[in-house]
């Protein structure tokens, strides 16, 4: 087999503060044209600052190579697979980034005369009625940045509608397999948390719903597909359930790429949904952020949808419309990460219609594959077809003292990113892992091998595995340590 | 099952909270049990002194890296002493949590409940029947 | 597909693997009556040529700070971003990772956050920042959450010198919790008014933005003193982070929270996002705080590395009693503020800073000098102010337009009460020569 990674140099790097020479400068102003001020005078001496000795004094080299060696250090998709379950590490198309960077993006001002950002409005509305029709919502707004903020836009206008009805629910229902951010985001509303029990298949069954709602409850908040990959096929009884008694769904959007092109969960029952961008529709994820997280909605709920909306006029013109009176109001400082909205247009349009299905189908395809690779080699805490992603456990190697943290830290070494562990919190010992579509076959097949191989070594070597990653800059790392002393800057040594 | 040590002399709570009495005071900690299932403590937030609690309602919290679990009052009464200690140096709930590790002293409002809890064989079957 | 790679014969393999006849047998899961019949209503996927025509012409569409003089600033300021930012903040092995939880193959990410935390801490004059927000309005609706949390109070208080849009994020923030936001107003000279009167015991924290939105530098140590002898926590909110180059910390005046965004610091306009919120505090409440911290650490070998960590305050661990649902930062705009700082560095930052005050204070005297335009507030501000007109400021920025200048924010909306004006913002990019265009097409309705 070939292998997928081998030993490299790495380079050491120091802190950018323990580089910095006094006098030494990264930047040139131009010349000035304006005349000189005297800050203290104008401000009062106590107004203004003497000293910025918390920054660093680098030249423009000592920059660049600090961050181009620090770079070396990170996995990332662009290197290797990155099998991260329900975080759709899919690839980032470089064309998404030079869109992006086009002036009449990147330096447009969202303040700026609407009449004079018409390209950019009508990005935006062209994204929505794309959301739309890949969700099967009626409506979408784009202002959320991130899923979590879509997921509390989205439990607040379902907070909304209920008070306009003129009723005052106080329970959310969360399966116990959900995202932390659920229950988070009911909270942040005011709402008490009810889990909702899994069956032994690892779905929501509609007795276990019918068994705890009521109509104190607003809404059941659903991941469809599941964190173990599994569809939830009784969705459809689920949400008539819960509509009985006047309650919402809410369905997390963050597996959707299992379902692009081939199913929709607005033709489920499904009211609310928020989409991660960063996910589904391929903006880079950073290392963390930025995401965006448009929240779709029923047309019931439109009433409620946060400020400003984007509108499209009779003669083709577009306008920013405040005027909602029963808006929950507004959740960014501006219109939302404009700039990762320009990225998943340029996804969606790159794509189009069968582009969309062939990722939702390929990354389903994957899966399974892995799954059965790799079957015989780990516990499969659920078994049968899964979705987009599929989640095994270390059962297996129990008797060998490896646990799935060993076994994640192993794959480092042979150049993988780790799946997601230890989620979902229902399969003690979770390996989740999500291969997405743009992984080919011979890619899948050395990553499986990979895995199979450590199953073998953890019988074979346990220690090996135990004391994993050996080939990285850094062996394991202490967090015991950084959270019981926490030093969360960097000091200058008293000493020195 | 892993070995657990559960002192004859402490009282125990359904929560895995233990209980000393000596005379008006009664310590209270968390069980070697508590401490194994954390893992490595990381930080313990205490209440202050004066606040009273009810049986059963949280008086604090308690940390690993990766887990966060309220630490419940196993008999109501008010706080006297917490233990200071912990703010530096929460890992002494793992190193000995029937001793260093101890969290707060409360005066029991009704000395009833002391005797109501688990003793240390009653709680070693309450945590086997949980491990099962 | 360009980026699918899968050929015929693989899915055929694969299928065979997984014992199915057709793709459609993946989906059997999925109820019948559930499944789409046919494909989406999209229109037909374009290369990469096609799709460059496309968003080029919608671009084309959008007035932008690299095509022309541009004043208009109003929490999202137009400057000068060194090569080396993107160049670097490019780089896939940044863009293209995930948030660090496994450290050992993510210190490029941990390192860069962590040296983000010691600059902004010490430029805001606290002890702790966290690993960024999502934006300025949302982190400084934290930071009223978060003092709420500290002081168990119940009331938040918010000076009229707040931009209006995190005026309104607050809003919507604290509305979930029922809570009661009270306004502070603005005196004559542009500043807050003595805030005593409304501050009672319920008040957890004062919210004061420095400088304001209207531009003027606020009184912070006094406000800071009148917050802390009513029992409650000063937060300050800082938009324009470049301030931060030339203003006393906020932390060094007595702040408690200092929050904010951070974009003029090598984060790009983009239309008002991606942009960088960040949040700063003191030791004692650092368990109050809300979003991903970074802290140093040891591996296995002795030596120093860095991880996420105190994230039992965050929602994959405490769910419906986290500090916050926020899950992602904006580690990309973090990366780009950590390079650009380091760029400026101690003495590039604080000449920046000088000669943005020097633009706005040139623009003055040339207002002050002009027939027809006013500075109707006397505090001193940094390089954001309001310029009074007549007639309309609709009108007076439809003249810059003509002359090809973004001229500012129409007041007429946010602050009728000055009268006509426009909110007139000066960075390094206006040349004198421009803010003399922009004198002159503002009072053109004078002459």
């Amino acid at each position: 087999m070939t292998r997928n990674a081998s030993t490299g140099i790495a380079y050491e790097e120091d802190l950018l503060f323990e580089h910095s020479r006094p006098g030494r400068v990264g930047f040139a102003l131009p010349a000035r044209d304006v005349p000189e001020v005297d800050a203290g005078a104008l401000l009062g001496a106590d107004a203004v600052r003497d000293d910025l000795p918390g920054l660093p004094e680098l030249s423009e080299v000592d920059v660049v190579r600090h961050f181009t060696r620090m770079s070396t250090w990170n996995a990332a998709v662009d290197l290797a697979l990155y099998p991260l379950g329900s975080c759709t590490m899919k690839y980032n198309p470089k064309i998404n980034e030079r869109m992006a960077r086009l002036p009449g993006f990147a330096a447009a001002h969202p303040l700026a005369d609407p009449a004079r950002c018409q390209g950019l409005l009508e990005l935006m509305v062209r994204l929505e009625e794309g959301l739309c029709e890949v969700s099967g919502m009626d409506h979408v707004s784009l202002q959320p940045a991130a899923g979590a903020q879509g997921e509390l836009a989205g439990v607040m206008m379902i907070r909304a509608l209920h008070e306009a009805r003129g009723e005052r629910r106080r329970v959310v229902l969360v399966p116990d397999s959900a995202h932390g951010t659920n229950p988070a985001s009911a909270a942040l509303n005011g709402f008490d948390v009810v889990s909702v029990p899994s069956g032994d298949d690892g779905i929501l069954h509609p007795e276990a719903v019918e068994a705890v709602m009521t109509d104190e409850v607003a809404a059941l908040m659903v991941t469809n597909p599941n964190t173990l990959g599994l569809f939830e096929r009784h969705i459809g009884a689920i949400c008539e359930i819960v509509h009985a008694r006047g309650g919402l769904v809410y369905l997390d959007g963050a597996n959707l790429n299992a379902l692009l092109g081939v199913a929709r969960p607005g033709d489920m029952g499904v009211d609310v949904m928020h989409f991660n961008l960063h996910k589904t529709f391929s903006t880079p994820h950073g290392g963390g952020g930025p995401g965006s997280g448009p929240v779709g909605i029923k047309a019931a709920l439109a009433p409620h949808l946060p400020v400003p909306v984007v509108r499209r006029d009779d003669d083709g013109s577009y306008r920013l419309d405040s005027d909602l009176p029963g808006s929950i109001g507004r959740l960014h400082g501006s219109h939302g990460n404009a700039g990762m909205l320009v990225r998943a247009f340029t996804y969606l349009r790159s794509l189009g219609a069968e582009g969309i299905r062939r990722c939702g189908e390929m990354a389903v395809l994957n899966a399974n594959y892995l799954r059965v690779r790799l079957s015989d080699h780990y516990h499969v805490p659920y078994d049968g077809m899964v979705m987009h992603e599929c989640v095994f456990s270390d059962k297996h190697l129990a008797d060998t003292g490896v646990t799935t943290m060993d076994v994640a830290k192993r794959l480092i070494d042979h150049g993988y990113h780790p799946p997601t562990i230890y989620f979902p919190l229902i399969v003690p010992g979770a390996l989740m892992i999500e291969p997405t579509e743009s992984e080919s076959l011979e890619g899948l097949d050395r990553f499986a091998d990979t895995l199979i191989e450590i199953a073998q070594e953890a019988r074979d070597d346990p220690e090996t595995v135990r004391s994993a990653p050996h080939r990285t800059r850094h062996r394991r790392l202490d967090e015991t340590r950084a959270a019981r002393k926490p030093v969360l800057r960097w000091q200058p040594d008293p000493a020195s | 099952m892993a070995n657990y040590d559960f002192p004859q002399d402490l009282r125990y709570s359904r929560e895995d909270e233990w209980v000393r009495t000596e005379g008006e005071r009664v310590t209270i900690g968390v069980t070697d049990y508590a401490q194994q299932q954390l893992g490595d403590i990381v930080f313990v937030e205490l209440p202050e002194v004066g606040r009273t609690f009810e049986k059963g309602e949280p008086f604090g919290v308690i940390e690993s890296v990766k887990a966060v679990s309220d630490l419940f009052a196993p008999i109501s009464g008010e706080v006297k002493e917490i233990n200071p200690a912990l703010a530096e140096a929460p890992e002494s709930v793992n190193e000995d949590c029937y001793g260093e590790g101890w969290m707060i002293v409360i005066v029991p409002a009704d000395s009833t409940e002391v005797s109501a809890l688990l003793d240390a064989g009653a709680y070693a079957q309450h945590v086997e029947s949980r491990t099962d | 597909m360009r980026y699918v790679p899968h050929t015929e014969a693989d899915i055929q393999q694969m299928l065979e693997a997984i014992g199915c006849e057709r793709v459609e047998d993946l989906f059997d899961a999925i109820p019948e009556k559930l499944r789409l019949t046919g494909p989406l209503a999209l229109p037909a996927g374009l290369s990469e040529q096609e799709v460059e025509a496309e968003l080029g012409a919608l671009a084309e569409r959008n007035d932008h700070a690299q095509g022309m003089p541009w004043f208009l600033g109003a929490g999202t300021y137009a400057h000068h971003i060194p090569s080396a930012v993107d160049a670097i903040a490019s780089r896939s092995e940044f863009t293209t990772a995930y948030t660090p939880y496994q450290a050992e193959i993510s210190q490029g990410t941990l390192q860069a956050i962590f040296e983000w935390q010691t600059m902004t801490a010490g430029l805001v004059g606290l002890d702790v920042s966290n690993a960024s927000m999502y934006d300025g309005a949302s982190a400084t609706a934290e930071a009223a959450m978060m003092a709420l949390r500290i002081t168990r109070r119940s009331k938040v208080a918010v000076t009229e010198g707040l931009h209006p849009h995190y005026r309104q994020v607050l809003e919507t923030y604290l509305g979930g919790l029922g809570t009661p936001v009270v306004t502070v107003p603005r005196g004559p000279d542009g500043c807050t008014v003595d805030p005593t009167p409304y501050l009672d015991d319920d008040v957890a924290c004062l919210v004061v933005q420095q400088p304001a939105f209207l531009g003027s530098v606020e009184r912070l140590a006094d406000a800071a003193d009148k917050a802390h002898a009513a029992g409650a926590l000063l937060v300050t909110s800082v938009t324009e982070a470049l301030s931060l180059g030339l203003l006393r910390a906020p932390g060094d005046q007595g702040a408690d929270i200092v929050c904010g965004e951070a974009q003029s610091l090598g984060v790009p306009m983009g239309f008002g996002g991606p942009h960088l919120g960040f949040l700063a505090c003191h030791t004692r409440h650092v368990r109050q705080m809300p979003g991903r911290l970074v802290g140093q650490t040891a591996d296995a070998e002795g030596r120093r590395g860095f991880v996420l960590t105190l994230s039992t305050r965050e929602q994959h661990i405490r769910r419906e009693r986290a500090t916050s649902n926020i899950c992602t930062n904006q580690g990309l705009c973090l990366l780009m503020a950590t390079i650009y700082l380091a760029l400026l560095g101690r003495r590039g930052l604080a000449a920046l800073a000088q000669r943005n005050l020097e633009k706005a204070e040139y623009a003055k005297s040339r207002v002050r000098e002009t027939a027809g335009l006013t500075l109707p507030l006397s505090a001193p501000t940094f390089n954001e102010f309001v310029v009074g007109v007549e007639g309309s400021a609709a009108d007076a920025l439809a003249r810059a337009r003509d002359a090809g200048i973004t001229g500012g924010l129409d007041l007429a909306t946010h602050a009728p009460e000055v009268g006509p004006a426009v909110l007139v913002c000066t960075t390094e990019l206006c040349r004198r020569e421009d803010i003399d265009a922009l004198v002159a097409a503002l009072a053109g309705g004078a002459r």
